[in-house]
């Protein structure tokens, strides 16, 4: 009887948590109010222990690369030089291509419209669960992050601010499945949207069956999105499948290496998007 | 003391989670459904159910997703596995392992078929990526049973605790 009683109240407690939950995401579900208080104050709160794990790990990192993994230096040195050499003669020859375009800027009189502020932030750690591919980064509101500013990489976008922290921010990666920005097809210009698939991989979508798309093209952001800078590279097509006449699949290979995204740039600069959206919020402002 | 080892190895989890998913193959492992089945497997049901709910909840939390959704899978995957290791001998490697990687289907069957009804998130068909899941979560929770066994006397400590629960 006594047996009977512990399973019977196992059950009624099972059954107690699991409407619990259903009621819970009935609630967000039906609300869609923006992001819930709870999700930013856990968030801070974990980003602590994030920046505390990462700074251990980076302090073992460094120790052993500072002072163990130190062979092979002197011909990596060598190579570096080398390698420098030829960056600085690739920098003379940018600079004389900036002055070129600067100069023909000023004819247009286009102004500096392109340069973007931006800042340095370093990843500190990786989504909490493996469905979600988001990143934690070391920099938040009080550098001035905000929601849906996008997020830069080296060689390409990485993603956007989801949620920012005071000290911290959450970054949808451009691979998530949820995540999405306008593109365009550098060589021919033809427009679609690139969207997440998951893992390592991306798919342009939306695209016109008139479009000329060939494999090897770059995808580059067309900035319709409201969040991403214009012309910045997104990756390179490497699949192009067609049913008909339409395209079927359009597969991306990330020029971002997702796997080894250890510091990143987040643009502060609002897009004109962005910038209208905040005229029109000081205009609703009651006075 | 129950609760407080719940909430360290969550904690812990979710730790190591958010770290080593940067350099591993993204979700290759679930260590916060490990240290859920592990817990069910070790004790009962209602922790199985209670560590599943705060765990998944936490989870959800930290990764933007719907509050509720991985709550709720880990939840039944919790008291499911509470089950098994109540009515079932779960003391063989081989046995374990077989709980941990049906743990994980079963897990990634509600999560994702619940986004998929909802019409929130797109899973395409997610069936090797499950499969790899599985057998990561299961390799490292029979690891985590063989090196928490190898504690000096934790098997009698266990023992003792089930012998007192039952009476």
């Amino acid at each position: 009887m006594a047996l009977l009683d512990v399973r019977l109240r196992a059950g009624y407690l099972f059954l107690a948590v699991a409407i619990g939950h259903l009621v819970l995401i009935s609630a967000q579900v039906n609300s869609r109010t923006g992001v819930p208080i709870l999700e930013t104050v856990t968030f801070g709160a974990f980003a602590e222990v994030q920046r505390g794990t990462s700074a251990v790990l980076n302090g073992v990192g460094g120790a052993w690369s500072g002072y163990v993994a130190l062979r092979n230096v002197r011909a990596e040195n060598e190579a570096l030089r080398q390698e420098l050499s030829s960056a600085r003669v690739e920098i003379q020859r940018q600079r004389a291509l900036a002055d070129r375009s600067r100069s023909l800027e000023s004819i247009l009189q286009l102004g500096s419209s392109t340069e973007l502020q931006i800042a340095a932030a370093q990843i500190i750690g990786a989504a909490a669960s493996p469905d979600f591919r988001t990143v934690t980064i070391d920099k938040g509101t009080r550098l001035g992050l905000k929601a849906d500013m996008a997020v830069l990489g080296p060689k390409g976008v990485v993603g956007r601010v989801v949620v920012a922290g005071p000290r911290a921010s959450r970054v949808q990666l451009l691979v998530d499945r949820n995540a999405a920005a306008g593109a365009l097809i550098e060589r021919s210009r033809a427009q679609g949207v690139v969207v997440g698939a998951g893992d390592n991989r991306l798919r342009l979508e939306f695209v016109s069956e008139i479009a000329d798309v060939a494999v090897g093209d770059l995808v580059v952001t067309s900035g319709i999105d409201g969040i991403y800078p214009k012309g910045f590279a997104i990756g390179q097509v490497d699949t192009v499948e067609k049913s008909g006449v339409t395209y079927r699949t359009i597969g991306i290979r990330p020029a971002v290496d997702f796997s080894s995204l250890e510091d990143v740039l987040v643009v502060l600069t609002p897009t004109p998007a962005q910038r209208v959206g905040a005229v029109d919020a000081e205009a609703e402002k009651p006075e | 003391m129950k609760a407080a080892w719940v909430l360290l190895a969550t904690a812990a989890a979710i730790a190591s989670q958010t770290t080593v998913d940067r350099w591993l193959a993204a979700g290759a492992v679930d260590l916060v459904l490990v240290v859920v089945v592990y817990n069910a497997l070790a004790s009962e049901r209602v922790t199985g159910l209670l560590t599943g709910s705060f765990a998944g909840l936490v989870q959800d939390v930290l990764s933007g997703g719907v509050l509720g959704m991985a709550g709720l899978s880990k939840t039944v995957v919790g008291y499911l596995a509470g089950i098994v290791g109540t009515q079932f001998i779960v003391t063989h490697s081989a046995s374990r392992f077989v709980v941990f990687f049906l743990a994980t289907v079963l897990n990634a069957v509600i999560f994702m078929g619940l986004y998929e009804l909802l019409g929130l998130r797109h899973f395409g068909a997610p069936f090797a990526a499950v499969a790899v899941q599985g057998v990561g979560n299961a390799v490292v929770g029979v690891l985590v049973f063989k090196v928490i066994e190898l504690l000096p006397g934790a098997v009698e400590r266990r023992r003792a605790a089930r012998s007192r629960f039952r009476r």
